[in-house]
Formats: structure tokens, sequence, C-alpha cells
């Protein structure tokens, strides 16, 4: 076996299982493990993982604008979202399976258990997919999501953002995440995203790029994503 | 070390059109599902099934439980695996907890052989839930395995008292070897959770 074992996941990065504070994500408080992880050293179950390729995903799945559609256009803002999967050492993650689901844009989910009170849009769907090419890029048309009320506490709203759920090369990279957008002011009221350790936050902001914006089409926007990387110390067996 | 590790999220309350649209009625296609085996994968056939309880001990209908496991002959579809696995077995399995009226999860599969000399047959398990902002890795090991169980040398690192949570009990009601395993998220008889 040749495989290098990956960096521990770095806890000043992450979300502490139960959220703390008084006025944090309450949902967390019942949900979330109390007794100390046992640490154990990474054998080839967690050093695989599932492997994916372009032919992973279909032609319509990186564009939230057209899979959805029925009779016309989604409405809102069309998006394009692009960046780069790395690694903590700053190597690219090939072929690393994105999936991606958001709200409309009027913050509504298509989701059967959304019950907040905006339209569905039946030209948007809100979810998809793409892979990482050569060098980790991905890339992705949609709509800006909208933002959308919640009951963690009086007059919660979720920022706007979007679900992503990615694997990495291994079972021990997979990472469920959000991204959200530059200057939005419901950030700094969301527990959720609050919850993240205040120097790591930023790192889910996606950058406004005028470059990767399409004339006459799409405002671009560009998230990169960190997964962890190997050790450079190898394995002993 | 260059880079700093993007933080985690919840999957929150409505990944299911996402992630797991086709258990849900969705118009996407799944990459995973909770059939892991075809009728012609090598290897006995069994079924793996439980639920999520949170701290207060109600069943938790919003997470997502994503399984991954070696083949019959405890090998993984993955090249760093050199033994090659089964060419149609590629072990993920990814279940909500929202179709079932108890809230279960459940996956056909085979059971996996030993993944490396002195390892017991098991799943690698990741729980992800609405509340939960970082996802928890766990594993599943099998009751009619104790010998095995006994030398696994990741089952040894875990306080005695608190081993019998990652190991599922086995029923044979419905004709195929079932598999139950709960998962606690919190309590007295929280799961065992890894630091992987
Ligand atoms: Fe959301």
């Amino acid at each position: 076996m040749t495989s290098t074992p990956f960096r521990p996941r770095d806890w000043s990065s992450h979300p502490s299982f139960v959220d703390p504070r008084a006025d944090g994500y309450r949902s967390s408080a019942l949900r979330g493990p109390t007794k100390p992880l046992v640490p154990i050293r990474q054998s080839i179950s967690e050093l695989t993982g599932p492997v994916y390729g372009h032919d992973s995903v279909g032609e319509l799945d990186g564009d939230l604008t057209r899979n959805g559609r029925r009779n016309g256009e989604p409405l809102g803002e069309r998006i394009v979202v692009t960046g780069r999967v790395l690694d903590e050492n700053g190597r690219p993650q090939p072929n690393t399976l994105i999936e991606v689901w958001q709200a409309n844009a009027a913050g509504r989910y298509i989701h059967k258990v959304d019950q907040h009170d905006a339209p569905i849009d039946p030209n948007f769907f809100g979810g998809g997919r793409c892979v990482t090419d050569g060098e980790g890029r991905y890339r992705f048309h949609s709509i800006k999501p909208g933002a959308y009320p919640w009951g963690n506490h009086p007059n919660a709203w979720r920022p706007n953002h979007i679900h992503f759920s990615l694997f990495g090369p291994a079972f021990a990279t997979r990472l469920v995440t959000q991204m959200y957008f530059p200057g939005d002011p419901l950030l700094a009221l969301d527990p959720i995203f609050s919850g993240i350790p205040e120097a790591a936050r930023e790192r889910l902001v996606a950058d406004f790029s005028i470059d990767v914006t399409e004339q006459d089409f799409a405002l671009g926007y560009v998230f990169d994503i960190v997964l962890r990387g190997r050790d450079t110390t190898p394995m002993e067996d | 070390m260059a880079l700093k590790q993007t933080p985690s999220q919840t999957v929150g309350p409505f990944f299911a059109y996402g992630l797991t649209p086709e258990q849900y009625g969705y118009d996407l296609t799944s990459v995973a599902d909770g059939m892991v085996r075809d009728d012609s994968t090598a290897g006995t056939h069994i079924r793996i099934e439980g639920r999520v309880l949170d701290g207060q001990g109600e069943v938790v209908s919003d997470a997502m439980i994503e399984i991954w496991q070696a083949d019959a002959q405890g090998r993984y579809a993955h090249p760093d695996d050199p033994r090659g696995s089964n060419a149609d077995f590629t072990g993920l399995g990814r279940q909500g907890t929202g179709t079932d009226p108890q809230s279960r999860f459940r996956f056909d599969t085979v059971k996996p052989g030993s993944a490396a000399e002195g390892s017991a047959p098991h799943i690698s398990l990741i729980v992800f839930a609405r509340g939960l902002p970082s996802h928890a890795y766990t594993r599943i090991y099998f009751a009619d395995e104790a010998a095995a169980n006994a030398t696994d040398p990741v089952l040894s690192q875990v306080p005695a008292e608190r081993r019998e949570t990652l190991i599922a009990s086995r029923t044979d009601e419905s004709g195929v070897p079932t598999y139950c395993f709960d998962i606690h998220l919190q309590g007295n008889s929280e799961t065992v959770f890894f630091d992987v």
C-alpha cells in the first residue's frame, strides 16, 4: 500500500459539533456528539473513496439555468461560479465530484418540506453537479439564490448561499460546506456562518470577479476550496 | 502547509433534491443510493438498517448517511488498493432518513471482507444532518464476527465499555441477514465517532 495519510481535520477551521454560544446554532445542541472523538490511524478504509470522472456528470448537470426548465427561463440574476479545488499542500485535486444545491432567486427551495411563503420558480430546480478538471478547476452556471427565513431565533434569515458537497480523493477528505456572497449584511447575523472560528470564516465568502463575469449573460464569482492534504511523512507499513 | 482547510457547514434540512434525489422522488439522477450491490454482486447479500437519534432519544428524520466499504473479498474500488475490486461494486451508499415512516436508513449491500491483515470486516460511515455543523465519522462492525472484532486495531483503541456502539446486531427475520445499526448522536449510549 503506497497511500500517505492525510493531515488531521483542522478544528481551528471547522465549526464545533455543538455550538457553545447561547445565541448560536440552536439545533446543534441535541445533535452534536459530546464525547471526545476517538483518534484512529488512517487505514485503507479512510485512504480510499469513490472515484469519479467526466463521465460522472450529465450534459446539463452543471447548468442550473437550464436543467430545470419547463416553459421558459428561470427568474433572477444569472451567475457563473468557478474556482479550484486544492489540498493543503496547494496541489490541485482533479476528478473531484462537486454537488451543489440552493434556493431559487426568491429564497425558496424546491424541497417538499420548505414552508417559506415565497414563490417556486417552475423553471428552476436548484440542484446540479460538476467534476474538477486536471487542474482542479470547476465551473457551473446558476441563478443567485435569495435569502430565506428560518426558525433559529426571531427574525432569523440565512444569507444568500449555495450548498457544496465534495469527495476529494478519499473518504477522509469528504467535505460538505456552503458558499456565501461578498458584502451580504446577513453574514454577521448568521449563527451557522459565525459558528466557524473567526479566522476561517472569510474562506467561505466567494469573490466577485469581472474577469469571470460573462458579457451580457452572467455575473462571475470565484470560490476556491481547500481539502485535507497528505502528510509529508509517509506511512511506515 | 501552504493553505488552510475550507470550513465545514451543516448539510441543512434541504439536501434531498441535491444529494439523494431519486430516493425522495426528485427529477435528477443520484450518484449513490441505498442499493450498493446488484443481484449478481459476489458475496453474502446483507441489509444494514438503522436510525439516527438525538440527545433526547428522538429520531432524526433529516440526516444523511454515507457508507464506504470493501467488496466481499476486502478490496476497495480505488486505484490505491492494488488488489483491484469487483468492477461492478463501487462500495458507496447514500441514504437520507426522511422517506421511511420510522426514519430509518437502509442499505442493501454485501458483507465486506477483511481489508487488511488483522482488520475485522467493517463499513466506514459518515453522518450528516441539519444541526450537525461538521460531519461525523464512525464504523459499522458485525456482531457475528466476534473473533475478528476482538483483535481489530481500531476497535481496540475504543474504550471497552463503548465498543458495543459500533457493533451491528443481526437478525434473519426478513430472509436476508439484516444488521441493525442505530446511531446515537449524544447521550449515555453515544456512538463512538472517530477523529479520522
Ligand atoms: Fe440552505
